[in-house]
């Protein structure tokens, strides 16, 4: 029985792994061409890292497979030759998810990139995990559907990576994540052999659901090979709505005034002043400078209804105190201030050259003083801080701006950090909202999830992938 | 400084290199990495190969040098990236410092570049006189001899390809049509046109359309007899010393506070004119001036649009035009609007929008002469989207362009003409003489 956190002890997965090498090689290049395996050591530069800072850590070899079936022959010999594997999608993970290992294969999945079909009557359409996010979204628009999940980085992730992170997106709030699309999964496992889960079936109970398994799963448990996901009728009508405050605190209140009111916009998206800053000076649409805080909102549905909405979430902005409620004007405005938002990330890099980005996320109606905590430490730590989200799901992004060469300055980042991730969960949050665990919040994993919590994890992880040559070292050791 | 220790690479200001932070955003709109797939051929990957360099982590190899001339400079990362990279500046860098260490340097290569890059595009007398030549060549009949005689298979392949992309040299070049037209009675602004290498000999028309088109807006201007070569073919491939003379021969030439603005008509040139500053910032006798010269190089639709062009009265006699963007033009100098708001404001004129109209065609300075198969790829690519327009106009501009959609347009064997912006907004205003 595990009734006591002592019987729950499993110890860290400590595998021994073979380092790739020469033979190893050749044996890949008994099935794969010459163009597909990467080993000059300019590639193994350009594929040490992905969209995390500081991470770094230079593979032994990449391979371009371009079926499943290559997939497949590539991780039977991995696994007999018992050499670690990372699988990669556009390497944009900012958790270090797919930060090589050192001796490893990088399985680069981004030339498994059909759409295998849009099946209009059953509202579904199945991909190759390498198809791009945006490639989706637009197949599906122009069949009038509408695939919702849109992270930032719509245009340029892969749902290999968006199923194996669970990503979010700007319209989480109203409509979900990743994990509410996923209908059936093709998966190769560690050894080669290739498991099919779950159907186009609304419904389906036959088994666990293993297929649940593998979203979020970070590349540990298995290799992504097919999607099967679930699309939506287009909402008829939408709205999209700029509010701006003086204070971040005001526009936190206002975010759970909407919530409390039982209104549920599809976006409702938070940006502080240093982060329109950044945007305003890249994307240059005109968003005022000299606020604290932008509140960018859409609502959609209905015509009526999202009049009705459009209305009373712009009353209930004025009520909370903001200096100043905008419609957009036309699809263009509501599209350009959309892609604007997409850019905060990277935008704040113009202030800094390293930029560390945290992904707490807390119940909505502890915003207000997860936004005021932040601050805080910021202030207290001398750090540079820059915060923006997807505020309506509770979802912040406080973005420290520093220089990785400063290594003064690095320790006051690691210990508001700290503070910043005990702080989100003593408010019953969570460390990382979207993005994973990967490298980036190991260390911070365990007093969040607790002995229990880990120990399935690592039962979970060996009975899938018992040599743990799937991105060993990911999520938890 | 040994010469093992020269690096321009590792000599750039590290902020530059260090300010990439490795998102990923650039990646979809850079041609390259989408016909490779390869981390390599993409903006991130290039960075991350200088960055390398720059650290001393790695030496420049004969691989990143190709990977170098593979990037079209098409700057469409620069456009995309969030975070304010200066691509341009890096690439230039590496280019620079590719040429010096002489990594892919065979003697043909050596020959060519010495030819093109230290004699052909310094003087424009010889510019003229091989204009001459050609034009002598092409309409002696002499070309459909050649062309009739199979005499062009005898070159391989890839080169015979290119034959028709050797542009057809106008009539008179674009010093004696200045003359066609007359300067306002009382100008509203001075200007002086930069008449350009190719757009001199094999656009002439182009320039006489831009004179004309500014003489309607009330501009006096100015052809500055002894001006040189923009540069920008030497600083793209790696000759940052010949860029830098061809510089300082233009600011004596143009003499900048004389004007209120120096135009220029093709994106190319325009993108880098506007870099002088930078480019002579160390040069104690020119930096000041070259300030003010960046200050006032215009694009020809930039500065209409400043100076609130007129709407023509009449059309232009085309009816349908779609816009291709040049590289430089959209993404070096950041020109979009302006050329699409000059097309509209042109009677009975229908601007229909090309997909992926800031999509590089492959021309690419002279991409499609070191890099054919790629160059061709990218032309299909964007023919294809023409074609999808149905119109059988598609204005552009910048000369480069010009030639490789025209190339493109004998390739899939469409009926396309292909104008500048400025040549359709001429012809309404000649058309209005006509009208009353
Ligand atoms: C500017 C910017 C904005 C972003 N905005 C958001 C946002 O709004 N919401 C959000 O949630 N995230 C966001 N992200 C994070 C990131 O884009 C997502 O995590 C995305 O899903 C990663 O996709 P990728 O193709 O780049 O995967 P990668 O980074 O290459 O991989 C991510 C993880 O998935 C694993 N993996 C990839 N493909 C497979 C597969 N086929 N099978 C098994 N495992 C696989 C990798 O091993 C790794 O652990 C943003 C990133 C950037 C740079
Ligand atoms: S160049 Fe800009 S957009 Fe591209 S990866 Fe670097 S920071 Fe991101
Ligand atoms: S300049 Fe063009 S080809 Fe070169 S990296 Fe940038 S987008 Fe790609």
């Amino acid at each position: 029985m595990l009734s006591s956190e002592a019987s729950m002890q499993v110890p860290p997965l400590a595998y021994i792994h073979t380092r790739m090498n020469d033979e190893i090689i050749d044996g890949l290049r008994a099935f794969l061409r010459d163009e597909q395996i990467l080993t000059a050591d300019e590639d193994l530069d350009v594929y040490s890292f992905d969209g995390t800072a500081m991470l770094h850590q230079k593979p032994r070899c990449i391979t371009l497979p371009e079926t499943a079936a290559e997939v497949s022959r590539i991780l039977a010999l991995a696994n007999a030759e018992n050499v670690p594997v990372v699988t990669r999608g556009s390497g944009t993970g900012l958790a270090g998810g797919s930060v090589p290992v050192d001796g490893c294969i990088v399985l680069c999945l981004v030339r498994l990139d059909k759409i295998v079909e849009l099946d209009a009557k059953n509202l579904v359409m199945v991909v190759e995990p390498g198809v791009l996010t945006g490639t989706i979204a637009d197949t599906a628009s122009a069949a009038g559907l509408f695939y919702p999940p849109d992270p930032g980085s719509i245009k340029i992730s892969t749902i290999g990576g968006n199923v194996a992170n669970n990503s979010g997106g700007l319209r989480g709030l109203k409509y979900g994540v990743t994990r509410d699309y996923i209908m059936a999964l093709e998966v190769v496992l560690a050894d080669g052999q290739v498991l099919h889960t779950g159907s186009k079936c609304v419904k389906d109970v036959a088994g666990f659901s293993l297929r649940d398994l593998f979203i979020g799963s970070e590349g540990c448990l298995g290799v992504i090979t097919k999607v099967t996901l679930k699309l939506i009728p287009q909402p008829a009508s939408k709205k999209t709505m700029l509010a701006l405050f003086d204070s971040m605190t005001a526009a936190a209140a206002t975010v759970s005034a909407i919530i409390e009111s039982k209104i549920i916009p599809c976006t409702l998206e938070f940006l502080d002043r240093v982060t329109v800053e950044c945007v305003e000076g890249y994307a240059q649409i005109g968003l005022p400078t000299d606020c604290e805080a932008l509140l960018l909102m859409e609502v959609d549905g209905h015509a009526a209804e999202v009049d009705e909405q459009a209305e009373q979430i712009l009353a209930l902005a004025k009520e909370g105190g903001a200096r100043e409620v905008r419609l957009a004007e036309s699809a263009d405005e509501a599209l350009r201030l959309a892609s604007a938002r997409r850019t905060a990330f990277s935008a704040l890099a113009r202030l800094a050259p390293t930029v560390v980005l945290e992904d707490i996320t807390v119940p909505r109606s502890e915003l207000a003083r997860m936004v005021a905590l932040i601050e805080d430490v910021g202030r207290r730590h001398g750090v540079k801080v820059g915060t923006f989200g997807h505020m309506g799901d509770g979802n912040l992004h406080p973005t420290f701006l520093c220089d990785e060469r400063d290594e003064e300055e690095m320790h006051r980042v690691e210990a508001a950090l700290q503070e910043v991730f005990d702080g989100a969960i003593e408010l019953g949050g969570t460390i990382t909202g979207e993005h994973g665990v990967g490298l980036a919040k190991k260390p911070f994993l365990p007093a969040q999830l607790g002995e229990v919590g880990i120990a399935m994890l690592r039962r979970l992880k060996d009975s899938f992938d018992p040599q743990g040559i799937l991105n060993p070292g990911k999520v938890f050791d | 400084m040994s010469d093992s220790e020269l690096n321009l690479l590792r000599d750039l200001d590290y902020s530059v290199v260090q300010q990439c932070m490795h998102c990923g955003m650039c990646l979809p709109t850079c041609p390259t990495y989408a016909t490779t797939l390869l981390e390599r051929s993409s903006p991130r990957g290039r960075i991350a190969m200088m960055r390398a360099i720059a650290d001393g982590r790695r030496e420049l190899s004969r691989s990143f040098a190709e990977e170098m001339y593979f990037c079209l400079g098409c700057l469409a990362c620069q456009t995309a990236c969030p975070a304010g990279v200066n691509y341009s500046e890096l690439f230039e860098n590496a280019r620079a410092e590719v040429e010096r260490q002489g990594l892919l340097d065979t003697p043909k290569r050596k020959r060519i570049r010495r030819w093109t890059l230290r004699w052909l595009f310094v003087e424009r007398t010889r510019l003229h006189l091989l204009g001459r030549l050609l034009r002598l060549y092409q309409r002696s009949g002499l070309e459909r001899l050649v062309r009739a005689s199979g005499l062009l298979r005898l070159l391989p392949a890839s080169l015979r390809e290119l034959e028709p992309l050797t542009p057809r040299i106008s009539r008179r070049f674009t010093a004696p049509l200045h003359a066609r037209s007359v300067d306002p009675p009382s100008p509203r602004y001075r200007v002086a046109l930069l008449s350009g290498c190719v757009q001199d000999i094999a656009f002439a028309d182009t320039n006489a359309d831009t004179i004309y088109a500014l003489r309607q807006n009330g501009c006096a201007v100015r052809l500055p007899d002894d001006q040189a070569c923009c540069g920008s073919l030497h600083a793209h491939n790696g000759d940052g010393e010949m860029a830098r003379d061809l510089a300082r021969r233009n600011i004596d030439a143009f003499a900048p506070d004389t004007v209120d603005a120096i135009i220029v008509n093709a994106g190319g040139c325009g993108s880098h004119m506007k870099h002088y500053d930078h480019l002579l910032a160390d040069d104690p006798k020119y930096a000041e001036r070259a300030k003010t010269w960046s200050e006032k190089v215009k694009d020809i639709h930039e500065f209409l649009a400043e100076i609130d062009f007129r709407a023509p009265r009449a059309g232009c006699g085309v009816d349908q035009v779609t816009y291709h963007e040049s590289c430089h033009l959209k993404h070096g100098q950041q020109v979009s609007e302006a050329p699409r708001q000059i097309l509209r404001a042109i009677p009975d004129l229908d601007l229909v929008e090309l997909v992926e109209a800031d999509w590089c065609c492959g021309s690419a300075g002279i991409y499609n002469i070191t890099q054919p198969e790629t160059s061709m790829r990218l032309l299909d690519r964007k023919m294809g989207h023409v074609r999808n327009t149905g119109v059988r106009v598609v204005a552009t501009g910048n000369p480069g362009c010009v030639i490789q959609l025209q190339h493109g347009g004998q390739r899939e064997e469409m009926d396309v003409d292909v104008v500048h912006p400025i040549s359709l907004l001429a012809a309404a205003y000649r058309g209005e003489g006509e009208k009353s």
